[in-house]
């Protein structure tokens, strides 16, 4: 049986160079690089060459980079570090609705303290519209903090416009660069945008390893109090072997970008071409706009674990954003957001391809899925339409209106 | 995650269909939130002689309703009102805790069946 990985955006396998650099820094070279003998000074000088290998992928200084154990702390750390430093200025930051948890509860955090958050809508592709940004800000507004592509639904958010607003009104901007790093090309310059955020296991990396780009002279308060590490910004001695590692990915996803985007984007393209033959599936996210290794669908009538978990079966790994797929059994926010039902947010399966996918991955999978698709739609109640709560039996295209959402749920008894 | 069980009923599930005129069907569940089962029987002096399902729903509401239906199979109506959730649970050996009340429908769509039965036949 084929084992097709395409679930890229939960995690990335380890490129076995990246092993190689960081085994040393386990065994022979374990030194704490705050100390001040050799052995020390081995680890903080591949700490350092890390941070310019990382520098590098994004046209950042070196200086601008400090490493963090996460992703989801790089977001932590850039939205209350930012938010705490700044709020004698102000107490408003503005977050769109296609967030990562880890965004949206940290928004929710300074929602406790006394900040006020502004939770911007997107349009049916999961885009933000700048001039919507433009009108939410405010006298109080200090940062704006919007993901650079949703891992869910794969659309490319235009953070270039949203960093010059924020620059004409003298706001920092935060883009979640999780998707992104590695997969797209990255110019901080470019982007004109103050900090951003990295994992190095979206990129080939290790996992427990990230990065948040902080342009310099920006006041942040740190996350993580302790000794100098990260220049005080990040206290804890340094996971040095994953650090080593993440500036390894980083060399390598650097040199190797061009050919993973072409390599993603034609598999990519060739599944989605071939799902959208089976009726009554849709396209998530931005159609042309999207993260070239990405491809988000709703099917209608059937559920999203049950999908994946046959598929599972059939050696096709891939997720959900559905209710039952998630362990709090919420039906993902960022496809709410999108006007796409409850019912139909059920349906959601991800596809998130990499460098170890092939072409006859994809046409095993596509021979497969159908198959998936019409024994799960043979069970559904609502396979002639949905009716008895589900109730979109009107049109063609997904979220029709007249919803009642929330009625009647069940709750066990 | 699921048992072998779980899997085996999940990808082989029994009793998947519709059971036309039949003498009790019942509705459990809403597909807004989660999962939805709908339960057929039929019913031969008081007890069920054939019982089918239709469930939107992850992979344990799936087995679930696969092993009601076989479970209730040649049991009086008052034997089957006294299956229980935790019995399905039990004899699919085990459901992850998260599950077990989203997706453990199979004796309320059945209590539901039973009772259109018993409605039908008072009417």
């Amino acid at each position: 049986m084929n084992r097709c990985y395409f679930d890229h955006v939960a995690t990335n396998p380890l490129r076995p160079e990246v092993l190689d650099a960081m085994m040393p820094y386990f065994k022979e070279n374990f030194g704490n690089p705050l100390s001040v003998y050799d052995l020390g000074m081995n680890a903080r000088d591949a700490i350092e060459h890390a941070r310019e290998q990382v520098a590098g992928l994004i046209n950042g200084k070196p200086a601008s980079i400090v490493f963090t154990s996460s992703g989801a702390e790089a977001n932590n750390f850039a939205i209350r570090g930012i938010a705490f430093a700044m709020q004698n200025k102000g107490k408003h930051v503005i977050v769109s609705k296609v967030e990562h948890h880890s965004v949206l509860n940290s928004a929710r955090v300074l929602e406790k303290n006394g900040f006020v958050v502004t939770y911007l809508p997107v349009d049916k592709n999961g885009v933000v519209d700048p001039d919507t940004a433009k009108k939410a800000i405010s006298n109080e507004t200090i940062l704006i903090s919007v993901t650079h592509a949703s891992s869910e639904i794969g659309s490319i958010e235009p953070i270039r416009e949203l960093a010059q607003i924020a620059r004409e009104r003298g706001i920092l901007i935060h883009a979640d660069g999780v998707a992104t790093t590695g997969n797209i090309p990255v110019d901080v310059k470019e982007l004109d945008i103050d900090l951003y955020s990295m994992a190095a296991h979206q990129f080939y990396g290790p996992k427990g390893a990230g990065a948040l780009y902080i342009r310099q002279g920006i006041r942040i308060s740190p996350l993580i109090y302790g000794g100098i590490q990260e220049g005080g910004r990040r206290a804890g001695t340094e996971n040095v072997p994953a650090i080593v590692g993440m500036g390894k990915a980083a060399e390598i996803a650097a040199s190797e970008l061009p050919q993973r985007m072409e390599h993603c984007l034609k598999l990519r393209d060739a599944m989605i071409h071939g799902v959208l033959k089976v009726p009554h599936v849709f396209l998530t996210g931005h159609p042309a706009n999207r993260l070239p290794h990405h491809a988000s669908f709703v099917v209608e009538y059937i559920e999203g674990e049950a999908m994946i978990l046959m598929l599972s079966v059939k050696g096709v790994l891939s997720a959900s954003g559905s209710a039952c797929s998630s362990r709090a059994l919420k039906s993902s926010p960022v496809l709410l957001s999108l006007g796409i039902t409850s019912a139909l947010a059920q349906g959601s399966i991800v596809f998130s391809l990499g460098m170890d996918n092939s072409m006859e991955d994809i046409i095993y999978f596509l021979e497969e899925f159908p198959q998936v698709i019409k024994k799960l739609r043979d069970m559904s109640p609502f396979a002639g339409g949905w009716d008895a709560g589900g109730n979109e039996q009107d049109s063609e295209k997904p979220g029709s209106p007249g919803y009642a959402d929330g009625d009647k749920c069940y709750t066990g008894g | 995650m699921y048992s072998q069980k779980v899997m085996d009923h999940f990808m082989n599930p029994r009793n998947v269909g519709e059971i036309p005129n039949a003498d009790g069907v019942g509705m459990e569940g809403n597909p807004t939130c989660g999962d939805s089962m709908q339960i057929f029987i039929r019913v031969e002096n008081d007890r069920i002689v054939d019982a089918k399902f239709r469930t939107f729903g992850c992979g344990s509401a799936i087995a679930v309703s696969s092993m009601i239906t076989e479970l209730v199979k040649g049991k009086t109506l008052d034997e089957a009102l006294s299956i229980s959730k935790e019995t399905v649970a039990q004899e699919l050996g085990g459901l992850p805790p998260q599950k077990m009340h989203c997706s453990n429908l199979g004796a309320d769509a059945l209590r539901k069946a039973i009772e259109d039965y018993r409605n039908k036949k008072k009417s």
